[in-house]
Formats: structure tokens, sequence, C-alpha cells
């Protein structure tokens, strides 16, 4: 388990098409009732799919929709790459 | 007789539903034109409601709740819902049945929402919606499974083609209506903290667990905002479930994600985990957020709705302007000659009609942008626009509430109400009436007429663009120095969702036309006309004496004064004291320009000439020395000036509905107004510095 959080990288930081497994957050409690309620729970798994043209904000999938949020507050989600 | 008055009142159907997932849309199948918006009292949330009949021909009331994802409240939107839910406004009642409209293709996240629902206890029915799409990616979901799970009825629809709408109904009507047999698991520590913290709950029993979850689950900020002695009560069950090592929110929503992701492995066959397989919204989004096609795309989009609104506009408007001649026409051969008819022909229909005439291009914008909503295309634009929004400090939230304010600057203001943070919120009330709204059509439609009389579609298009952008930008830079200034804050966090493209619903969007078209006929049957008879009398009167030419009378009558009393102000724009009597009449209602225009020539002119269309007339106007009044600097100005000013009285009264005091709203006229004349002025003055006309 502690390796598990020891692994694991800010969300942006996933390459396009990588996915990766949320371990823990770094958000206001308000922001992370929010990413909680939307389905961003501890081992739920997300997928980067795509970056907005001007680089922000990013376009996740996750629980099979799309979500996009911005690199700032997605820097707050940690995730376990998956191969 | 309290028996007989259940079973004989009118059945209340609450509907309820994440965005985006087609709950409009089935709301208007259901009730077609039998719609009514209001507000609710004491909040500033649009109230929509309708009637429709249920399997028996027995009438039902259906109302409308606004889209949430959850229950939970952060924002005075969200509280509707659940206070109506739980049966806490007064004006609503509790209501019978609830409609929980989830996405087929989105089930996982949409039946979050559910859980919260079933907690609620009310009989509920699940529609099951747009399973078209849902099959289209290769979902299957076993519907009697799902609702074995679920404890409820679900129905399986698509509402965009009305789809399984018998079925809802026969659900609906159904006596009794059966209460959902299955409560969404809560942890136990949860669980025996939430039936302590109920009974000490000022609500009926019913309520008072779902009530109590809530409370529990709320974050410390909104804790705060609670009575005295509940933030107490709240504070200390959180506190004794920490000490547990249980965070109530995570533990709670795990439970409720774990509990819908076994139902959906039971009922649900995805397709296998295949990144070949793109779907139909992949492989459109691939190039509609590409980083050099998705521009191309975005410009394509808005062109080619603006060349619409000024070149397939062209025949209906026509067809009104010959009618208004000929009904002018008509009334002056069937009348004596008397001051009634000249109010008919010359106030009422010159001035109603001038602004009627524009209805075509409204319809048609509000075609476009219902398209762009129910497709879905309208979040892909937020995405790619939002680092924009982020350079000037705003949220892709605000650009939801700055595009509808292309519409009409009302319906954006009320949908700023999204916004949590209410510095962020205030920029945007601020800024959002430079964007220009449709009654500004009417007005660019006449000054590009005017300029540019025998230019292409293309080439008018491209200036009533640059007018849109100007606007654009000026509100983007604008909401920049109010952010740097006066309303500083932090950019709360964006949540943004791309649903899954789909084909719009004609009748959805034929439907908003209706009503959208429908109000601005109401205002140029109400403000207007009121202006036009008002503004006739102030251009008529007093008479002048016998002898006098029709221009000199103008000049003396009421209208003519108030123009040449502002005349200094605005001459160094290039106007003149008619267009003046133009500006005021606007500081009402922007289309009140072109009314106002027609009765000022008008009135000038002999009645036989008024088969000549205003854009000439007003071509062909000059000053004393000869010159053209209406030089292309001049069209050009005013157009700006009307970018970027304030006129419209509705507007002022919801700004100050929305902040509630009169400052922001005067605030509000000021700055624009300053604007718009400084603006008008480099136009004029820098144009003819550079040698323009």
């Amino acid at each position: 388990m502690s390796t598990a959080t020891e692994n694991s990288i800010p969300l942006p930081q996933l390459p396009l098409g990588g996915k990766g497994r949320i371990t823990r957050f770094e958000a206001s409690p308000q922001n992370r009732s929010r990413l909680f309620e939307m389905g961003l729970t501890p081992g739920a798994t997300v997928e980067l799919v795509r970056i907005a043209p001007l680089g922000d904000p990013i376009d996740f999938k996750i629980r099979g929709y799309h979500l996009s949020l911005r690199r700032q507050e997605a820097e707050g989600i940690f995730v376990v790459p998956l191969s | 007789m309290s028996q007989v008055q259940t079973s004989t009142a009118v059945r209340q159907v609450a509907i309820v539903g994440n965005p985006n997932c087609g709950k409009s849309t089935l709301f208007n199948a259901l009730t077609g034109l039998r719609q009514k918006v209001g507000n609710y009292p004491g909040v500033t949330v649009e109230r929509k409601t309708g009637r429709f009949r249920g399997s028996h021909g027995e009438p039902m009331e259906l109302l409308d709740l606004p889209g949430s994802y959850s229950l939970q409240v952060r924002s005075p939107d969200e509280a509707v819902a659940r206070d109506v839910l739980l049966g806490r406004r007064p004006e609503t009642p509790r209501p019978d049945v609830v409609i929980a409209v989830v996405d087929a293709s989105n089930l996982e996240r949409n039946l979050y929402l559910v859980a919260q629902l079933l907690d609620l206890g009310l009989p509920t029915v699940l529609a099951l919606n747009m399973v078209d799409v849902a099959e289209a990616n290769g979902i299957r979901i076993d519907v009697d499974g799902l609702s074995r799970e679920l404890g409820v009825p679900v129905i399986p629809m698509v509402a965009s083609k009305g789809v399984g709408l018998v079925e809802l109904k026969q659900a609906l009507s159904r006596e009794p209506l059966p209460k959902p047999t299955v409560l969404p698991p809560v942890p136990e520590a949860i669980n025996e903290e939430a039936i302590a913290l109920a009974r000490e709950l000022p609500v009926s029993r019913e309520v008072a667990i779902p009530e109590a979850l809530l409370l529990l689950t709320l974050h410390d900020e909104a804790i705060a905002d609670l009575a005295e002695g509940e933030t107490e009560r709240v504070r200390k069950a959180q506190a004794r479930l920490r000490e547990a090592g249980i965070e109530p929110l995570s533990a709670l929503v795990e439970a409720r994600y774990g509990w819908i992701g076994e139902v959906c492995e039971r009922t649900l066959q995805r397709p296998g985990d295949d990144l070949s397989r793109l779907t139909l919204t992949d492989r459109l989004d691939q190039y509609l957020t590409h980083r050099l096609w998705g521009w191309v795309a975005f410009v394509a989009m808005m062109g080619l709705m603006f060349f619409c609104i000024f070149t397939v506009a062209q025949g209906p408007m026509d067809w009104i302007d010959g009618s208004t001649a000929a009904a002018q026409e008509w009334v002056t051969k069937a009348m004596p000659e008397s001051e009634l008819r000249n109010l008919l022909v010359d106030g009422v229909l010159a001035g109603v009609g001038g602004v009627v005439i524009f209805l075509p291009q409204i319809l048609i914008l509000f075609f476009f942008l219902g398209l762009l909503e129910d497709s879905g295309y309208m979040a892909r634009a937020a995405f790619i626009m939002d680092r924009v929004m982020a350079s000037v400090g705003l949220h892709g939230k605000s650009f939801i509430p700055l595009l509808s304010s292309y519409a009409c600057a009302i319906p954006g203001i009320m949908a700023t109400r999204t916004i949590e943070n209410r510095k962020d919120r205030l920029v945007t009330i601020m800024v959002a009436p430079l964007m220009s709204c449709s009654a500004r059509i009417p007005v660019y439609s006449l000054m590009i007429a005017v300029l540019l009389p025998a230019s292409s579609g293309w080439a008018k298009a491209g200036v009533a663009i640059s007018m849109y952008a100007l606007g654009t930008f000026m509100a983007f830079f604008m909401a920049w120095v109010f952010k740097k200034t006066l309303l500083k804050s932090e950019t709360p966090m964006l949540l943004l969702e791309l649903p899954p493209y789909r084909l719009p619903s004609l009748r959805s969007v034929a439907l908003r036309m209706v009503e959208r078209g429908g109000i601005f006929l109401k205002r140029a049957g109400t403000i207007i006309l009121a202006l036009s008879i008002l503004l006739w009398a102030l251009a008529t009167y007093p008479k002048p004496a016998d002898g006098v030419d029709e221009s000199d009378a103008l000049a003396q009558s009421y209208a003519g004064r108030m123009g040449h009393l502002i005349e200094p102000t605005i001459a160094p724009l290039g106007y003149d004291w008619k267009i003046g009597i133009g500006l005021i009449a606007s500081f009402a209602a922007r289309e009140a320009f072109v009314g106002t225009m027609s009765i000022v020539y008008n009135v000038e002119g002999d009645v036989d000439e008024d088969a000549t269309p205003l854009q000439e007339t007003m071509r062909n106007e000059t000053r004393a020395d000869g010159t053209p009044v209406y030089t292309p600097l001049v069209c050009i100005g005013l157009m700006v000036f009307y970018v970027l000013a304030m006129q419209c009285i509705s507007t002022v009264a919801i700004v100050r509905r929305e902040t509630a005091s009169w400052r922001w709203p005067l605030f509000q006229i000021i700055y624009m107004t300053a604007l718009a004349w400084v603006c008008a002025f480099l136009v004029y003055q820098g144009g003819r510095l550079l040698g323009f006309q």
C-alpha cells in the first residue's frame, strides 16, 4: 500500500492515452468533495485522453465518461501509472 | 372527503437528472407547448413547469428541477432541487413521484445521483435515456436486472424520438405508485450517526435520514453556514467518525460507487477494452478539439451562423417589410386624415414594424444556439476556449453565460447562478451585456445596410462578425480589469463534462425558437409599442405653426429639443440631433433605435414616400452643408457605440435583482456608457485624422 502511494505521480504527468489508478488527493475540502462525487474516488482508473489546443484544460476518461479539469487542479490528483 | 381530494388532485411529477442526460428533451417531449416558466420566490432560479396527460388521460403537473450531479449543495441552483425533493419549499408541494433521467451510455456516474434519490424514499421511475447511443457504443443493459437491483421501474427510452414515452406514462399512472424497494448501502458507522442526528432534526420522519446523510457529508466551510445548534451537532458527529478513522464524505461516496460498480457489473455488458475501437464521438473529437482543425471548425461554425442570419433571413424580412408598408398604405387610404391616422401609420406601424422585421434573424440565431447546445458542441467550445477565459482570470463556466448573452444578456446573467464564487459571478454579470445580444442585430443590420448597400452577404457578415468580436474582446478585457481591481479573488475549479455527440432533436430546438421568438414579440408588443407611441408624440408635438416646413417642425418638437439638448455631447462622435433622438430612445431598449429612426424620418417626410426603405432614406440624409450624415465613420462609430453601451431596461432590472443592490447596475451603466463614448470617439476622430470619411 505505501509503495503504491510512493510511486504515484500527479495526473497530468501521465502520457497521452496513459492510464492510472487514483491513490490520493491534495485539494481543498470543497474541491475534493466535488471530485469525489464526479466519480474520482481512490482506486478508480483514469485515462488521459487529450489536451485542449491551448494546453489547458485536460480531458480525462473516468468511469466511462469524459471530464475536463484544469492542469492546476489535476496536479492535486495522484495516480499510480498502469501499464 | 380527503380521500376524494387525493384521488382527484393533479399528480405532481418532478424530473431530475445530471446535466447532459437529455432531461430537457424529455421534459419537452412530455409537455410540448404546455409549459410555464417562472421563478422560485426568494431565490433566483428558473422554475419550469408543464402539463401532460397520464396513460388514462388524467392530468399531471411536471416540474423540471435544475440539472445537477449531486443533491449535496454548493450553489443556490442545487439547493432548489434538494429543497423541493425534501418538501421544504412552501410554494412547491413535495412531488408524488420522481422521474430520474439517466444517460444509458454513461450509467455509472449518472447512478450516483440516483442513489441519493433512492435515499429520499419517494416513488421513483428511472428513465434510461439514449439507449440508442449506448447500443451504438456496444453497451448492452439488462433492463429487468437493473430494475431489480435498484428496486424501481426502469423504462428504456430515446426521448428525442419519443421512444418509451407510452411506457413512462404507464409507470407514472400506476395506482398506488410503488416506493423504491432498495436502499443504497451506507457504511455502518455513518448510518448510526445519521439515525442519531435525524432524531434531532426539526423535519418530518420520512425525510430526516436523507437530510442527516447530506448534513454529515457536508464540507467544513458549508457547515459553518448552518443554523447554530446544527453546526455544532454536525461537527461533533463528523469528529466522532473521523476519530474512528472514517472520513464521512469519502466513505459514503466510496460505498456508493462501490455499490454502483457491483450493480453495473451484474447488469451491464461493455465492449472489450479495445483501444482500436473508437466511438463516433472520439473520432469527431479528434478533429473538433484538434489544435488546428478545432479552431477552423469553431470559426467556420460561427461564420456559418452569422452568414445565415444575414442571408437566409432576407426573404422573410423583405416580406415583413412589404407587409408593414402595405398596412401603412391601407390605413392611409381607409382612414380620413387625422391625428389618429398619423399615430397609427407613423407611430405604431413604423415603430413596431421596424422591430418585428428582425424576428427571422432572431429565430435563426436561436436555431443555431439550440443545435450547438443539443449536439454537445457547446461543451467543446468551452473546452477549447477555457484557456482564453483563464487568461483573464475567469472560468470555463463563465463561458456558457457569456455565450448565452449573444442571444440575450438576461438568460446569460441568470445562467451565472451556477458560478459558486460570488466575485467571479459578479465579474461575469458585469461584462455579460458587452456580448452582442440579439437586440443589437436590428441596429447592426440597419447600419450595415446603410454602410454597404451593394455588397455580398459575406462582406456584411464580415462587418457583423467584427462587431461581435469587438464586444467579446471588450468583455474579456473588462473582466480582466475587474478581476485585477474591484473583484480580486482566486479562480475556482473547473469541472467540464464533454458529453457524447448526438443528433439534436429538432422538436426541442423548434420549441426553444418559439419560446424565445415569443419573448421578442412580446417586447415588441409592449415596451417597443409604448415607446413608439411616446416617441411619435414627442416627435409630433408641439404642433408647428402653419407654413413651417416638416424638418423645422421636427426640430421644434419635444423629441427634437431633446436631441438638440444632447447634441453637444455627441457631436464629437459625428452624430446629429436626429441620431441623438435614437440614442435617447435606445436607453430603454437597443432595438428601439430602428423604430425611432423610422419614426423620425417618417414624421419628417410625406406619408406617400413611405415606400422608400429606411436605409435609403438614411443614406440620402444630408447635413446643412450638403454632406451626408451617415458617412462610413459615423456608421461604424454608431455600431461600436451600440456594441458597448448599456441600453436595456430589462437587463438593468435583472442585474438589480441578481446582485440585490442598485450599486452594481448603476456602476455598469456608467462604465459601459463611458466605454462606448470613448471608443466611438476614437473611431470617428481617429478615422478622420487618418484621412477617412
